[in-house]
């Protein structure tokens, strides 16, 4: 069963230096699985990611033979028909919860704010739910945790909120957007399975970016390898070491580095005919 | 427990660090003009004694004003006096000078509130609007109107605004705050609680003599809103433009939340911290500079009785005054750092 449709996406900047493709016809389909993509920084995760929820921002702009949600046209929907998608029905955990939570917002706000607004539930009720969908990420002080601010949480708990935020409405599928690469190496894994409980028992789609191929193979089925805005290789996880394409060797070669993402990947022959186009 | 223990600490602090500031400005301020008092080539002596005085008599007036001191003793005792609101005598008209501000300022502050409201209430808006359709039409009109607010010749627009406006249309007041016939009648028939007409009226449940007040204020106001709306509506762009750019915006729009929240609440509770300086600076300016305004319109404001005792060298009244500006602009500093921790939990 399809969840998801993309056909030849493509996102363009036009920008006073010139046009920039960021993603050049990208296609691939999901069901109620986990599907990763990869790739080095700037190879097009992100723009490809966003798409999805039409959340790039001008002077971006978004084109595609076919981007099909459930049954509906993504390209065709309005902007209200995309609000009912976006939270409920798809949802988005970003890198850094430092940056993506509001600074001046309380985190229990931050989090009953969909049910309060869009569900139109009571205090009390919205607050039992935030309650509970932090104890799902494993917080042990939910009450406290809500008062709190999101500059005075830890960058592992913030994303437990990111997590829980996202997850309260059930979407059908997920995309998370390097969840793990702004945190310390020491919570990563924490969080990780975390959300992978969550997503597997929860019997979510997931679009699982990183730049880390080994993560991305570890907590996925399938895995799209992107470059330059491109997918070069698709293939099941239990296939990876025999990947043959030489940039997703080369991703697989070098070795994990701590810190966030990575810049170019050193050592590749970027003159072969792959890396030209 | 231990959370709250430390949150009152730092309440505690903060009130105090308050005051300590409070007392220091203030008490740097009357040193400046203490010190300018002293500089300036004016002989308080013989301003009051007059030039055909005999040796004695301004012997018996530098005793009286206590000028025979040490001048650290002076400053003192200036200073002393100051904290209990005696700011000196008047030589021009030999009232206290406390008595004079207490009547002019409140004439000033109301026009500078009345204008700074104008200002955010047209500037914040607009600003908005040109930071969430940058480039379009409206975007230009904004910046264009905020320039022009820039460079705005207020002495003329003010000449201008009086000879239209009231002259030739009867739209609105003329200078002063009320026409001479309810000016007489503030004077006897309404309790003065604040010195500000539009708020004493209102308590006495005289509307007649608001809706004059507002005639009377609605130009000046308007002008000076202008100028005010000018510099907020150019920082709320900017402002609003750099939080639409940040991460926790896509956040919100990813949970469905509708444009018009995204902007008036995600953003606009972080824009609200650096403007609410932006805000204060307009207002404190307003407060201290709108002279030009108050000589235009005839309003008795702290400014105009500023210039005017400075074109007859009053001293005491001069540097009364501005000691008086001082302290509000320091109570307005005050006022906007509470405001700013109030929005802005990091700065607790
Ligand atoms: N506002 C923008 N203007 C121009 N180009 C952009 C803009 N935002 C992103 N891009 C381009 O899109 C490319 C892909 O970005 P992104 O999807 O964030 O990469 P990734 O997530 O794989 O690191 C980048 O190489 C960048 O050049
Ligand atoms: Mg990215």
């Amino acid at each position: 069963m399809t969840l998801l449709s993309v056909k030849d996406l493509r996102v363009t900047f036009d920008t006073e230096a010139g046009v920039v493709e960021a993603v050049r016809g990208v296609s691939f389909s999901l069901g109620r699985e986990r599907l990763g993509i990869v790739g080095e920084s700037g190879s097009g995760k992100t723009m490809t990611g966003r798409s999805v929820l039409r959340l790039i921002r001008p002077p971006g702009r978004i084109d595609a033979a076919e981007m099909v949600f459930d049954g509906q046209d993504l390209m065709k929907a309005s902007e209200r028909e995309m609000r009912a998608l976006r939270g409920q029905r798809i949802a988005m955990v970003m890198q850094d919860p430092k940056y993506s939570l509001n600074p001046v917002m309380q985190v229990g706000a931050q989090l009953m704010e969909g049910l309060r607004q869009r569900d139109r539930l009571g205090g009390a009720e919205a607050k039992k739910k935030a309650i509970a969908a932090l104890e799902a990420v494993q917080i042990r002080d939910p009450e406290r945790v809500m008062a709190a601010y999101p500059h005075e949480l830890s960058g592992g708990m913030g994303q437990r909120v990111m997590i829980a935020m996202m997850l309260i409405p059930n979407p059908d599928l997920l995309i998370a957007d390097e969840p793990t690469s702004a945190l310390d190496v020491t919570v990563q894994a924490e969080v990780l399975s975390i959300l992978d409980g969550l997503v597997r028992d929860r019997g979510m789609g997931l679009i699982f970016i990183s730049h880390d191929l080994r993560l991305v193979a570890r907590f996925c089925d399938r895995v799209l390898v992107m470059y330059k805005g491109k997918i070069v290789e698709e293939l099941a996880a239990r296939d990876l070491l025999a990947a043959k394409h030489p940039y997703t060797q080369g991703l697989l070669n070098c070795l994990p580095r701590i810190g966030g993402d990575r810049g170019p990947l050193p050592g590749l022959d970027r003159t072969a005919d792959w890396a030209r186009a | 427990m231990a959370m709250n223990t430390s949150l009152l600490n730092g309440r505690l602090r903060m009130v105090l660090g308050f005051v300590v500031s409070l007392v220091v400005t203030i008490f740097g301020l009357l040193l400046v003009t203490f010190i300018i008092g002293r500089v300036v080539p004016i002989d308080p002596i013989l301003s009051i004694v007059g030039e055909r005085a005999t040796q004695a008599q301004i012997e018996a007036a530098r005793v009286a004003l206590g000028l025979d001191k040490p001048l650290w003793q002076q400053f003192f005792i200036y200073v002393f006096n100051a904290f209990q609101g005696d700011l000196g005598m008047s030589i021009r008209t030999g009232e206290p000078v406390i008595d004079a501000v207490t009547r002019h300022f409140p004439a000033t502050l109301e026009l500078a509130t009345i204008a700074t409201i104008l200002g955010v209430i047209a500037g914040v808006p607009a600003g908005v609007l040109a930071a969430t359709r940058p480039g379009s039409m409206a975007d230009h009109v904004v910046r264009l109107v905020g320039l022009m607010g820039y460079s705005m010749p207020v002495f003329w627009l003010g000449l201008i605004g009086l000879l239209v406006f009231y002259g030739q249309l009867g739209w609105v007041g003329g200078p002063g705050r009320l026409d001479a016939m309810y000016d007489m009648m503030y004077d006897f028939e309404v309790p003065q609680r604040t010195g500000m007409i539009l708020l004493d009226t209102a308590f006495a449940g005289r509307w007649d003599m608001f809706a004059n007040a507002i005639s009377h204020i609605i130009l000046p106001a308007g002008l000076l809103g202008y100028v005010s709306m000018a510099y907020i509506s150019r920082m709320t762009r900017s402002f609003m433009m750099n939080e639409l750019g940040q991460e926790y915006i896509t956040t919100a729009r990813v949970k469905g939340m509708p444009e018009r929240r995204v902007i008036w609440v995600h953003a606009m509770r972080n824009v609200l911290v650096p403007l609410i300086t932006v805000v204060a600076l307009s207002y404190a300016y307003l407060l201290e500079g709108s002279v030009l305004t108050e000589t235009i319109f005839a309003w008795p404001g702290l400014g105009s009785y500023i210039t005017d005792a400075l074109m007859v060298a009053d001293m005491p009244a001069v540097l009364g005054g501005t000691v008086v500006v001082g302290v509000a602009f320091v109570a307005l500093n005050m006022v906007s750092d509470l405001l700013y921790r109030l929005v802005d939990p990091r700065a607790r």
